[in-house]
């Protein structure tokens, strides 16, 4: 056991825990942030796909050890009050999901991408997102509405719509 | 069809489909309702007999007495709230949007104002399950019923405080009116005070789909932003205070008998380290433990030191003769399973001008619901309540009372919105489990499967042999069809295809893989034998394979999706190195599709790649045509690993492949380019989609890989390891 302090959109959390226990099961068991999904617990399915310094990782492969004190942000933390981030704006106006399981990592995958390429080609989505499982088959529209998103971010009306 | 048709044992839509319980039954007393509800207007929608009986499937009852049975209830409360009670549930197919439609059709209330109560076995009326594409055919109708009933019950309570005729009033938009005298009432201020009690007219003025407004027209998922937020709660989501984590001990292998245990430093870790905290059950061959985190559950059941005892068990080399040997040793095969006859085959395979026999095969395959199967039990006294993912609360709510000696009405099962099924959460182990370990843990206890678990303690999809034989004559007519499935199932088994003489047999097999439903089930191995077979039979002709499909096939909604989407698809045109083309389609569900497809093959490294699908796709009149296109989308996205590359492989009792890393499902390289063609038939009542756009792909696949290679291949997957072309 070992206290460790968190930093999990924007706030900070203290957890005594095994330093090796994954990051997925801490969010989940111990902050009750539910929003990352398990799905297979070896880094497959990218279910619990969260950004660590604005990375995109697989939590249930991440020591939480590892991550203390770094900028966590997870699926609970990308909207800024009622406004959504314009990837999960996207995903809505897309109907990019079917049972929505896997749309928490997606989203946060997505989010990575376009943070490192802006304007993602078709085929830069496709490979970049490879890791991320989706079951129900709704990959054309994910990749959709991340070219919707990339569009929404660049627009400078997007932008200033956003205020 | 010839005089002489038979049919020795009427076939069964779904083998498979696990049964629930006796339906319950709802004694009708109004003041149950508002008690419950509150005081404005229900409207209980009630099932024939008849349309029950046809529900329940083999669940069959017989006689005259059968009591009067509720399927969906709706309630307008004081405030004008709009609540749905249906045990339909919610697992990505869409439902509580395109039933939030048609109550918002009906009633003239905007979607958002709709609050749909789904599968909780306390508040919704008893329902089978949400399976075999049944939903949009049935609920949706009822729904749809109920809704225009409650409509015109505000306008006759209006007509009644206006001393009008109710013909002049009309409703739109949450408000009856009186245009002719400018008077206007929302319905919050009609309900006020009512105990307005209405069972369902038997026939009542629907709104035909050509003048649909809401239904008809794509609407978003209507609680899409607790998804993408991240707000939703799943089953594996669910919380409570005090909450413990159970985790399950595993035997090695199937069906193997736990000889002894020693829970000893199990225990002793319970009491030292946990301090009382956790718990460790022994009960029978169940063993298990709870404790307040996951990572200690683990670590308590690895203290457990079990002996089991297992018996050899056949793999999956052996899998096929085996199927095929097991059936021959049971009663008369033709008896034994489901068997249809018309004709004489025999005398028409004996006069054809060509025969053709071939044998297909296919794997079993796992469902992997990208959320594993879980839930959280909770005892007070003796009851119990439930919260987990199934398409079958009420089934799942009498397998606990069974396990428990309780009677169903101390049992509560809600369903959560859930993430995702295909067929694959029928049962309710992970509730047994949970339930078990919370009774014994005295505190609530949560148990999520691992995806380990997962692969190896659900159930499969059925493999399956299908031998066909059949003859043709020279100019492309079909004159004898005989076709024998091997335990994977007798959905979709007949053919549609217009031939005198049939011999059809399913035969039934002991698996050797506990398996269940499965998006599609069986229609997918029958129709990629079949429409295989098909495409054999017009190569062997030298005949066009659309132009033969299309001689021997009469049914015109079939029709025309083969010629929507070979038109869609460019049928014809000329094709490149590597590449080949190849179609099927098919009946099931009451729906209709066609599927062409575009492969590449790599002549030297074996690759094969779907480069484009184009599935036409017709189930009467559409409800929600974006939700449609997500689904025919989602099918053949699905359906692509069960034919190309989804195999479970199994050894002596165990599954050898049983991880994400190991099984392979479609990713996004993997993605065809994907186009629809919906036909909308607004004369043909709506069916469900979730299922029939599955059945076409893998033929489809197949014949194109012949197409491009001159390699016909007949098992699925069909190409795991690559395509060999020697």
């Amino acid at each position: 056991m070992a206290t460790i302090h968190l930093l999990i959109n924007g706030h900070t959390y203290r957890v005594d825990v095994d330093p090796e226990t994954n990051l997925l099961t801490v969010l989940r068991e111990h902050l009750d942030l539910t929003g990352s999904k398990y799905g297979c617990g070896e880094g497959q399915c990218g279910a619990c796909t969260v950004l660590i310094d604005g990375k995109s990782q697989r939590s249930c492969i991440t020591r939480v050890g590892s991550v203390a004190e770094r900028p966590i942000t997870t699926i609970e933390g990308l909207a800024h009050g009622d406004h959504l981030h314009p990837v999960q704006q996207a995903f809505l106006d897309e109907g990019a999901m079917q049972c929505a399981y896997c749309t928490s990592g997606m989203i946060m995958s997505a989010v990575a991408l376009l943070e490192k390429t802006p304007t993602p080609s078709e085929r830069a989505i496709i490979d970049f997102m490879d890791g991320n499982i989706c079951r129900c088959g709704t990959y054309s529209r994910i990749i959709r509405a991340i070219q919707k998103a990339a569009k929404m971010t660049q627009s400078p009306v997007a932008k200033g719509a956003d205020q | 069809m010839s005089a002489k048709t038979t049919i020795a044992t009427p076939m069964e839509p779904e083998r498979y489909e696990l049964r629930a319980a006796a339906p319950y039954r709802f004694d009708l007393d109004r003041r149950d309702f508002f008690k419950f509800l509150g005081a404005g207007i229900v409207v209980v929608s009630v099932l024939k007999t008849a349309v029950v009986a046809q529900e329940s499937g083999g669940a069959r009852r017989t006689g005259e007495s059968l009591p009067q049975e509720i399927d969906a209830w709706l309630h307008i409360g004081e405030k004008g709230k709009v609540t749905v009670f249906t045990g339909k549930v919610e697992v990505g197919q869409n439902i509580r949007t395109s039933l939030s439609q048609a109550v918002s059709e009906e009633l003239h209330v905007p979607v958002e104002h709709i609050e749909l109560v789904m599968g909780d076995t306390r508040l919704t009326p008893f329902d089978m399950g949400t399976f075999g594409s049944r939903t949009t055919p049935t609920m949706n109708l009822q729904l749809r019923k109920v809704a225009a009933a409650a409509r015109n019950i505000l306008i006759g309570i209006a007509a009644a405080q206006w001393k009008t005729d109710p013909r002049h009033l009309v409703a739109a938009n949450g408000r009856v009116t009186d245009p002719q005298n400018n008077r206007s009432s929302e319905y919050a201020a009609l309900t006020q005070g009512q105990q307005l009690m209405q069972t369902l007219p038997a026939e009542d003025p629907l709104i035909p789909a050509v003048e649909w407004k809401v239904a008809g027209q794509s609407t978003p998922k209507v609680d899409g932003r607790d998804f993408v937020t991240g707000k939703h709660r799943y089953p594996s989501d669910q919380q409570l205070p005090d909450m413990l984590y159970g985790k399950v001990l595993r035997p090695p292998a199937f069906a193997a008998t736990l000889v002894s245990v020693d829970t000893q430093e199990a225990e002793q870790m319970v009491q030292k380290k946990w301090r009382g905290n956790a718990t460790v059950v022994r009960d029978g061959n169940f063993v298990g433990v709870a404790a307040p985190t996951s990572q200690a559950a683990s670590a308590v059941l690895e203290a457990i030191h079990p002996e089991w005892k297992s018996e050899p068990q056949i793999s999956n080399e052996e899998l096929f003769d085996y199927l095929r040997k097991d059936a021959a040793q049971g009663k008369d095969p033709s008896g034994d399973g489901d068997h249809f006859e018309t004709g004489s085959v025999d005398q028409a395979l004996a006069s054809a001008d060509h025969r053709l026999k071939q044998t297909y095969t296919l794997a079993y395959i796992a469902h992997v619901p990208l959320e594993p199967r879980a839930a959280l039990a909770k005892w007070e006294g003796d009851q119990l309540t439930v919260w987990t993912g199934t398409q079958r609360p009420f089934g799942v709510r009498g397998q606990l009372a069974e396990a428990f000696h309780i009677p169903e009405d101390h049992v509560r099962v809600l369903m959560p919105d859930t993430g995702s099924a295909y067929g694959g959460k029928h049962t309710g182990e992970t509730a047994i489990e949970a339930a078990r370990l919370a009774r014994a843990a005295k505190r609530p206890v949560k148990v999520v499967w691992t995806r380990e678990e997962e692969f190896s303690w659900a159930y499969f999809r059925p493999a399956g042999v299908m031998d066909v034989t059949s003859g043709v004559r020279n100019d492309g007519t079909i004159t004898a069809w005989e076709f024998h499935n091997y335990n994977s199932g007798s959905a979709g088994i007949r053919t549609y295809y217009e031939i005198p003489n049939q011999r059809i047999v399913f035969h039934e097999v002991r698996s050797p893989l506990r398996q269940g439903s499965y998006r599609a089930l069986a229609a997918t191995a029958n129709h990629f034998a079949r429409e295989s077979h098909m495409d054999e039979l017009a190569h062997a002709l030298k005949m066009d394979p659309l132009e033969f499909r299309l001689k021997n096939l009469k049914n015109e909604r079939l029709r025309a999706v083969f010629e929507a989407a070979a038109k869609q698809f460019g049928w014809g045109k000329s094709k490149g190195p590597g590449q080949g083309f190849g179609m099927g389609g098919g009946y099931e569900k009451l729906g209709n599709i066609a599927t062409f497809v575009e492969v590449n093959v790599d002549r030297k490294g074996g690759d094969v790649k779907v480069v484009r699908v184009v599935s036409a796709f017709e189930c009467g009149a559409i409800v929600n045509p974006d939700g449609l296109r997500n689904q025919v989308e989602g099918s053949n996205v699905m359906g692509l690993g069960g034919a190309l590359f989804e195999a479970i492989e199994f050894e002596n009792g165990k599954i050898v492949n049983g991880r994400l890393s190991q099984y392979r499902v479609p990713r996004f390289t993997d993605l065809p380019a994907l186009e629809t063609v919906l036909l909308d038939r607004k004369d043909i009542p709506s069916v469900g989609a979730g299922e029939c756009p599955l059945i076409g792909l893998a033929p489809a696949i197949a014949n194109a890989i012949f197409d491009a290679s001159g390699v016909q291949l007949r098992a699925l997957p069909l190409v795991p390891n690559g395509l060999k072309i020697s």
